[in-house]
């Protein structure tokens, strides 16, 4: 509790007691006397509420709850109902101490989620000696340690040390990552078993953990549709009410006065004062902003981050979601996926093929040398000669080899077997003759088909793939990932043109949301009613084009902030309809008189505390 | 030019508020207040003294809401 929140509990407390025991006092003889005594609670419980509406009347801020809270009590004072007017303003500051506490309930959940901002950086200096110093004055190149338990506190290269890193932090999944010498590692991950030594490659502002952080402290300032319509709402609301509250008081006395009658005009006073309780829009406009503070809070700690509450409204409305292939429903590395018409063994095949490529940094030849396993022996190959968009020729134990496209078979002459499958196919040839042929092909995610699913049980009618891989790959991946439809061969325009097909194909009503790894996509993340970045980490141009930024490349999350977003806005909609329900049919009790003072509370406070705890859990996400 | 504040603010629309009044103040070009991190990034109009026009938009959220706190 901050010491705000203590001081007004306490002063909650006392004026409580000292309530009831005026309550049991026999003071009905003393009016003066009772009534100077009920202004100690009154006072002690309502001090900075009067003083605020007296404040606000005077910068011409006049309608707002404070002055709603202050006339209504003031008035049941000024009608002899000490009780009520007491009543009132004690339930209301309950009710806000609440909504308070609340608030920094939920803050403090989301921060301690999020933490992921480091304290200090361990420089190491000329001696090895350690130096604490603000990550902010670390340049490029410096030499940091981190120690186990600590976060790594900037973008770098592992230079010394062997660690398991949690990214927890950062990706919402607890999957720990084996790093060694040589490993990129990304800033906001801890440190779980060794010392690590690294070599930092970016600035502190420049690296991961900033750029989250930035992110999730931008999120909250595009506003959604029904936080302006709260907005607009309490500025006609409020004065409107109290206009009606003033006519309530005043026009049916008058025309009982015209009509003979007794005016009864505490009567109607009373009746208006209940309404003014009664129609305190402290429950709508507290709740709706909590929700989305709450969701957008609850779903950066899942690793799903949404830049603002417009966009959580309509990631709830997405219909349509289109994919880039690789990244997204791929794995984006290669991998082996073959070996055909070879007259040798497969394992020798691949051999020949990983000596022949064992000096190419090519991911094909990665893919080679990585599905033969074992150490490529540079000895056994020479006279290397790489023909750029072809292949490469090299004499292995002896024999000419040649490893590559069917251009280079073409070229050598030699009759190579087509290959139907999809995926990139490598032709290998010994001393002239066909010796077989590789195939490999990017790996479908292994939640490729879950999170398709997962996507159709979320809401979603339509999904269609994009992607410039030949009609073949596309097709086979399309198929076993279980999307409705693709397009392949298209060229990085033609996705912005496929996106905006969709979106007039959608209409106005279902959103069209666009998946991709940001890389060479931005238009399209822009282009789309939604655009989603996923593995984005280290990729700035996503996170800047993307309106959601998923922070590990798990297709389930898509599906996951699409939930995370319907629970939100239905949570916005249930605090709506039922505030405004309780308060209208309340209203209408208030002022045909059946309703009292203490119904008008409930109204009023009660009402909102239950909003609030609805908001609250727009906060509980995790097993969306 | 942007600058970032931290502030001190009881509502999530007290907050609106004050994101409201900080924009209308000469000199911002734009303003947000984010409520879960209670922080305020004001983009000031070029040439503008920020300090000077801080105290305004200080003044000018004091008057929406009472119970606010920029710490400049």
């Amino acid at each position: 509790m901050t010491k705000k929140q203590k001081n007004l509990l306490i002063r909650v407390i006392c004026a409580g007691i000292f309530m009831l025991l005026l309550l049991l006092l026999p003071l009905e003889n003393y009016p003066l006397l009772r009534f100077a005594l009920f202004l100690i609670p009154y006072l002690t419980v309502g001090y900075d509420i009067l003083r605020k509406a007296f404040k606000g009347i005077r910068n011409r801020q006049v309608f707002d709850e404070n002055f709603l809270m202050a006339v209504a009590t003031i008035g049941a004072m000024a009608l002899g109902d000490y009780k009520e007017g007491v009543a009132v303003m004690w339930f209301y500051q309950i009710g806000e101490l609440f909504q308070s506490y609340a608030v920094g309930k939920s803050r403090k959940n989301i921060a301690a989620l999020m933490d992921i901002r480091p304290d200090c950086a361990n420089v190491e200096g000329e001696d090895g000696e350690l130096e604490e110093t603000d990550p902010d004055d670390v340049e490029i190149g410096t030499r940091i340690v981190v120690r186990p338990g600590e976060k790594i506190p900037i973008d770098g290269r592992v230079v010394f040390g062997n660690s398991t890193l949690n990214t927890a932090a950062l990706t919402g999944e607890s999957l720990p990552r084996d790093v060694s010498v040589g490993d990129e590692v990304l800033s906001g991950c801890v440190n779980m078993s060794g010392l690590l030594k690294i070599e930092t490659t970016r600035e502190f502002g420049e690296s991961t953990a900033s750029k989250i952080l930035d992110l999730v402290e931008n999120a909250s300032s595009r506003k959604s549709r029904s936080e302006q319509f709260i907005t607009r709402f309490a500025r006609v609301y409020t004065p409107a009410v109290c206009c009606s509250a003033l006519a309530l008081a005043i026009l049916p006395p008058l025309v009982r006065l015209l009509a003979g009658q007794s005016p009864d005009f505490s009567d109607w006073i009373y009746r208006a004062l209940t309404f003014l309780v009664i129609s305190c829009p402290c429950a709508i406009v507290v709740s709706i902003p909590l929700s989305f503070f709450g969701g957008i809070g609850g779903a950066g700690a899942s690793g799903i981050l949404i830049k603002g509450s417009n966009l959580m409204e309509t990631l709830s409305k997405v219909k349509v979601v289109a994919f880039d292939k690789t990244g997204t429903i791929t794995k984006g590395n290669f991998t082996v996926t073959g070996i055909h018409h070879s007259p040798m063994e497969n394992e020798k095949l691949l051999e020949l093929a990983a000596l022949a490529e064992s000096h190419s940094d090519h991911p094909i030849s990665r893919s080679i040398r990585a599905a033969y396993g074992k150490e490529t022996a540079s000895s056994r190959v020479a006279d290397v000669r790489e023909l750029s968009g072809k292949g490469i020729l090299a004499v292995v134990d002896g024999h000419q080899a040649a490893v590559g496209n069917l251009k280079l078979m073409k070229e050598l002459g030699v009759e190579a077997a087509e290959c139907r499958s999809p995926g990139t196919i490598v032709h290998v040839a010994l001393d002239g003759a066909y010796a077989g042929h590789i195939v490999i092909s990017d790996e479908i995610k292994p939640n490729a088909k879950a999170a398709l699913a997962a996507l159709k049980d979320a809401g979603v009618v339509r999904t269609v793939m994009l992607t410039g891989d030949k009609e073949s790959a596309a097709g086979a991946v399309a198929e076993a990932a279980g999307i409705d439809e693709y397009r392949s061969e298209l060229l990085p325009g033609d996705k912005v043109k496929e996106v905006e097909k969709l979106l007039k194909e959608s209409g106005e009503k279902s959103k069209v949301a666009f998946v991709g790894d940001g890389i060479n996509d931005a238009p399209v993340l822009t282009r789309a009613d939604i655009g989603i970045a996923m593995g984005a980490l280290g990729s700035d141009a996503a996170i800047e084009a993307a309106d959601v930024v998923l922070m590990d490349d798990d297709p389930l999350k898509i599906a996951k902030a699409i939930r995370i977003a319907k629970k939100c806005l239905r949570i916005v909609y249930e605090n709506i309809y039922f505030a405004i329900g309780v308060k209208l049919a309340c209203l209408i009790l208030g002022a045909l008189g059946i309703a009292n003072m203490w119904l008008a509370i409930f109204a009023d406070v009660g009402v909102m505390v239950l909003c609030v705890l609805n908001a609250v859990r727009c906060l509980a996400v995790k097993k969306l | 030019m942007k600058k970032t504040y931290k502030i001190d603010v009881d509502c999530a629309n007290c907050a609106n508020k004050m994101e409201e009044a900080a924009k209308n103040t000469a000199g911002v070009r734009d303003a947000s207040v984010n409520f879960m991190a209670l922080k305020m990034k004001v983009e000031f109009e070029d040439g503008a003294d920020a300090d000077a026009v801080m105290r305004d938009v200080v003044k000018n959220c004091k008057i929406v809401e009472d119970d606010c706190e920029i710490f400049l």
